[in-house]
C-alpha cells in the first residue's frame, strides 16, 4: 500500500518538439507482457487524476514502457516539468487490448499529430513482417513533426504532410490517401490521431472497400471496464474502449458521438484527461 | 441489571440540512456513556440467535457483556477475533436483515443496535492503539504456504485477514491504487469514513498481509502465473460492470453509470476539486436511476455537491425499493426526491449534445414477477419529460470478465459469474477459490466478507494438506 515500495522511476527523458516529450519508464512487469497498441494510466501524485496514455514502445530486457506525451492539459504538462530520476507514483498496464497486425502484406498506417507517435510501432511492426508499409504523417507545421527517420527506416514510402506547408506537402492527411488510392490499394489502413481525422480517412476507406482500424482515444477513468466513461458506439452497440479496444474498426464506430464526448470536460480548465493526447490539431 | 426500553439509544447524527452540504459522516457514533446503556439492552440470550445471522460468526452477546463492563478494548478483541473489519461492518452492514433481525427484543419493540455497538468498540480502539489486537495472532508459529488474494475488497481482505492470521504469507493484488474496493471506491465519505477504510487496512498490513496496488491480475499477470509462485489464490474480483438502460440519449454527456459518478468522487476525490484534479460535473438538476443502496449514495453525492434538485428515479413502488430503510430514510430527510413508479425511455440532449431532458413513463404494479415483486407495467401514453441536467445509471453490475477471459478453463457461470462449491469456495482449478460479488453478482459488503472468511478456511486446509504430503 505504500507507494515508495513501488513508485516508477523516470529512466530516459527526450523532447519531440516544443510541447511533445517521450519518456521511458522502469515498469518491469508491464514491459513484459506490453503489446502494440496497448495503454497504461498513470498518476503522477496523490492529487492527481488517472490519465491513459497509449505505448509507444516497450523494453522487455531492460524493463521499460515508454510513453509520449503532448503537455496540454494540467496533468501532461505537469509531468512534462519531471525529469529522469524523478519518479511517477502509479502506473497501470498494459490494458486494453493488443492490435492484430498478423497476415497483412500491403498496409498503409496514418498518423496525426502526436496520433504518429502511436502509429508508428504499428508501422514498424508490420515492416519488420515483412509487410509493404506507406506511412502518411500530418502535422500543423514542420516545428511539430516527430520521428522523421525513424519513419524513413521502417516504411516502403513515407509521405509527411503540414497544414501550412512548412514541409512536405501541404495539406492533410486524406489528400495523400486519396492521391495514393488512385494508383494503388492496400490490405488494411490503420488510422491513428484527432477523431476528425480518424473520421474522415475513414469515410474515404469505406467508399474505396479497405480494412481500417481506428484506435479510440477516450476519457476514462479506470481502463478496467469499471466506469463506462470511455463507451462509445460501434456498430450500433455500446462498446468500452478500455476492455472492447482500443481499436475499432472505423467504418463502424460512431465518430461524431465519440467527438461530442471528447468535449465534456473542456470547461474544467485545461484538464487532458483522455488518452494519450493526440490533440495536437 | 437490563434495560427494557423498547427502542435503540438514537445514535447522535449530522442535522439533514446541514450534512447534505458537506461530506462528513453523517452518524457521529455513541458516546460511552449511550454504548454502556445500548448494551445494557442485551439479554445475553444463551442460545445466541442473532451470531447465525452473522456471516462472520461474531461473538454478538460476549461483545456486548464486555461493552456493558465497560472493558471496550476487549469487546473489540472479541469481534476482531472473527471478523477482520468490524469499523466497516459497524457502519455498512444491513444489521436489521441479519443479527438484528433474530434479536430476541425485535420480537417486541427494537432489537439491540448491534451494529451501532461494533462500530464503537472498532472506533474505540483505533482512537487508543495501532494494534489489530486479534487474540489469534499471539504465539502463532508461521505456516508454511503463500496465498495470492485478487482483490482488495471486503471478500479479498477478509480472506486475507483470516490467513494472514493463521501465519500464511498473503500478498493481495489491487487493480486500483489504493484498496479496499467497494469501501473506498463506491461507499460515499458521509457512511463510510476513507480513513477508517485505511485504518482497518493498515491494520492488517500490521499482521503481515502485503498489498501490492495497480495490478491488474488478468493482464499484468496471469492466475496460472500466480499459481506458480502461490499455494493458493483467492479471486474476490467484485461485480464492476456498470449495467446501462440501453435507451436513446444514453451516451450523452451528462449521463454516468454510478460506478463513474462515484469513483471519481470518492478514489479520486473529485468533491476536493482543484485541490484533486479529478472533475465531476452536475448541475442544477439531477435523476439517479435505480432504487437501490448505490442510487441512494449516489443521490445523496449529487446533492451534496450543489446540484438544487436530485430525484430517484425508481420504476417499481415504495415497497420494493431494494436499498436498506435507513438509506432511503437518510436521502429523504435530506430533500431527496422519490418519483417511484416511474421509468425513463429516453434522455434528450441540446446542439451540444449535452443532456437537457429526461423522458418517464409512469409505470403500474401487476403481477408478482420471477424475483416475487410486483411487476411494474407501462401505463399508455403517461410519457412525461423534466428538464435535467445530470442523469446518473444506477441499475446494477455485473462481474468483471477479466479473470475468466485471461484464464484458461476457469468454469463460469452463463451471466459471468465464478462456479464454485459452496460449501468450499473452490472453483474447478485446484488450489484456486472464489467468493463475494464475483460469484454471487452485485450483493453486500458482509456477505463477501463471509464468502471470504469461508474460502480461507478451505485454503488453510488445502495449503495444510498439500505441505503434509
Amino acid at each position: 500500500m505504500e507507494g515508495e515500495t513501488y513508485m516508477y522511476r523516470i529512466l530516459e527523458k527526450k523532447i519531440l518538439n516544443n510541447s511533445v516529450q517521450q519518456m521511458k519508464i522502469e515498469a518491469p512487469l508491464i514491459a513484459a507482457k506490453a503489446g502494440p497498441g496497448q495503454f497504461i494510466i498513470l498518476r503522477i501524485d496523490e492529487t492527481g487524476e488517472r490519465i491513459p496514455l497509449t505505448i509507444a514502445g516497450y523494453d522487455r530486457e531492460e524493463g521499460s514502457v515508454t510513453i509520449i506525451f503532448q503537455m496540454v492539459g494540467k496533468t501532461t504538462k505537469q509531468l512534462g516539468t519531471l525529469e529522469e530520476g524523478d519518479s511517477i507514483r502509479d502506473f497501470v498496464g498494459p490494458l486494453g487490448k493488443a492490435s492484430e497486425l498478423e497476415g497483412y502484406s500491403k498496409a498503409c498506417v496514418i498518423g496525426g499529430g502526436l496520433g504518429t507517435a502511436i502509429a508508428f510501432p504499428q508501422a514498424k511492426a508490420l515492416h519488420e513482417m515483412g509487410a509493404e508499409v506507406d506511412i502518411i504523417a500530418g502535422f500543423r507545421n514542420k516545428d511539430l513533426i516527430i520521428l522523421e527517420e525513424e519513419m524513413k527506416a521502417n516504411s516502403t514510402n513515407l509521405y509527411i504532410t503540414t497544414d501550412d506547408g512548412s514541409n512536405g506537402t501541404k495539406g492533410f492527411v486524406t489528400d495523400i490517401l486519396k492521391e495514393r488510392l488512385k494508383e494503388k490499394t492496400y490490405d488494411v489502413v490503420i488510422a491513428i490521431g484527432p477523431l476528425i481525422m480518424m473520421k474522415f480517412v475513414s469515410m474515404i476507406t469505406k467508399e474505396a472497400g479497405i480494412k481500417t482500424i481506428v484506435s479510440m482515444n477516450t476519457i476514462m477513468v479506470d481502463g478496467t471496464g469499471m466506469c463506462g466513461g470511455c463507451r462509445l458506439t460501434v456498430g450500433g452497440e455500446t462498446k468500452f474502449a478500455c476492455v472492447d479496444g482500443p481499436d475499432f474498426d472505423g467504418h463502424l464506430v460512431d465518430f461524431d458521438e465519440a467527438i461530442m464526448r471528447s468535449t465534456r470536460y473542456s470547461s474544467e480548465e485545461e484538464h487532458s484527461c483522455r488518452l494519450g493526447g493526440y490533440l495536437d490539431d | 441489571m437490563t434495560d427494557m426500553s423498547l427502542s435503540k439509544y438514537k445514535i447522535p447524527e449530522q442535522d439533514p440540512n446541514v450534512r447534505n452540504r458537506n461530506f462528513n459522516e453523517v452518524a457521529l457514533g455513541y458516546t460511552e456513556e449511550l454504548a454502556i446503556k445500548e448494551a445494557d439492552r442485551c439479554l445475553n440470550c444463551k442460545h445466541m440467535p442473532c451470531v447465525k445471522g452473522c456471516p462472520v460468526n461474531v461473538d454478538i452477546p460476549g461483545f456486548i457483556q464486555k461493552i456493558k463492563e465497560g472493558d471496550f478494548e476487549e469487546a473489540y478483541r472479541v469481534i476482531a477475533r472473527t471478523n477482520s473489519l468490524p469499523a466497516v461492518c459497524g457502519r455498512v452492514c444491513p444489521q436489521e436483515t441479519q443479527c438484528e433481525e433474530l434479536c430476541v427484543r425485535a420480537i417486541k419493540g427494537e432489537a439491540v443496535g448491534i451494529g451501532r455497538l461494533e462500530r464503537f468498540a472498532a472506533d474505540y480502539h483505533m482512537a487508543h492503539t495501532d494494534e489489530f489486537g486479534s487474540e489469534s495472532m499471539e504465539g502463532q508459529t508461521a505456516l508454511k504456504g503463500k496465498a495470492a488474494i485478487v482483490g482488495a475488497g471486503p471478500a479479498g481482505l477478509t480472506c486475507a485477514g483470516d490467513l494472514a492470521k493463521l501465519g500464511y504469507d498473503v500478498t493481495v493484488y489491487e487493480a486500483f491504487h489504493e484498496p479496499g474496493g467497494v469501501l473506498t471506491y463506491g461507499i460515499p465519505e458521509f457512511r463510510l469514513p476513507k480513513e477508517i477504510v485505511r485504518k482497518e487496512i493498515s491494520l492488517l498490513e500490521k499482521i503481515g498481509v502485503e498489498v501490492r496496488v495497480n495490478m491488474v491480475i488478468g493482464k499484468i499477470l496471469t492466475i496460472d502465473e500466480l499459481l506458480e509462485n502461490h499455494d493458493s489464490i483467492f479471486i474476490g474480483t467484485g461485480a464492476g460492470l456498470p449495467r446501462f438502460m440501453k435507451i436513446p440519449g444514453e451516451n450523452l454527456n451528462g449521463v454516468y453509470s454510478a460506478n463513474e459518478f462515484l469513483t471519481r468522487i470518492n478514489l479520486m476525490k473529485a468533491y476536493k476539486w482543484p485541490e484533486f484534479d479529478t472533475p465531476v460535473q452536475i448541475g442544477k438538476n439531477v435523476a439517479v436511476i435505480g432504487g437501490g443502496n448505490v442510487a441512494m449514495d449516489a443521490a445523496r453525492s449529487a446533492k451534496r455537491l450543489g446540484a438544487e434538485n436530485v430525484f430517484i428515479i425508481y420504476r417499481r413502488g415504495e415497497e420494493e425499493l431494494p436499498a436498506r430503510l435507513e438509506e432511503i430514510h437518510h436521502a429523504r430527510e435530506e430533500g431527496i426526491i422519490f418519483k417511484l413508479l416511474n421509468n425513463p425511455v429516453s434522455i434528450k440532449g441540446n446542439d451540444a449534445g449535452n443532456v437537457k431532458a429526461i423522458e418517464c413513463i409512469r409505470m403500474e404494479l401487476g403481477e408478482p414477477d420471477s424475483s416475487g415483486r410486483r411487476r411494474p407495467v407501462p401505463i399508455a401514453g403517461s410519457e412525461f419529460e423534466i428538464d435535467m441536467d445530470t442523469v446518473i445509471v444506477a441499475i446494477g453490475q455485473t462481474p468483471n470478465p477479466l479473470i475468466k477471459d485471461t484464464t484458461r478453463d476457469l468454469k463460469t457461470e452463463s451471466w459471468g459469474g465464478i462456479t464454485v462449491d459452496e460449501e468450499t469456495m473452490a472453483t474447478n482449478i485446484e488450489g484456486v477459490y472464489a467468493g463475494g460479488d464475483i460469484v454471487t453478482g452485485a450483493a453486500t459488503v458482509i456477505l463477501a466478507m463471509g464468502a471470504g472468511k469461508k474460502a480461507a478456511a478451505s485454503m488453510d486446509e488445502y495449503m495444510k494438506k498439500k505441505h503434509s504430503v
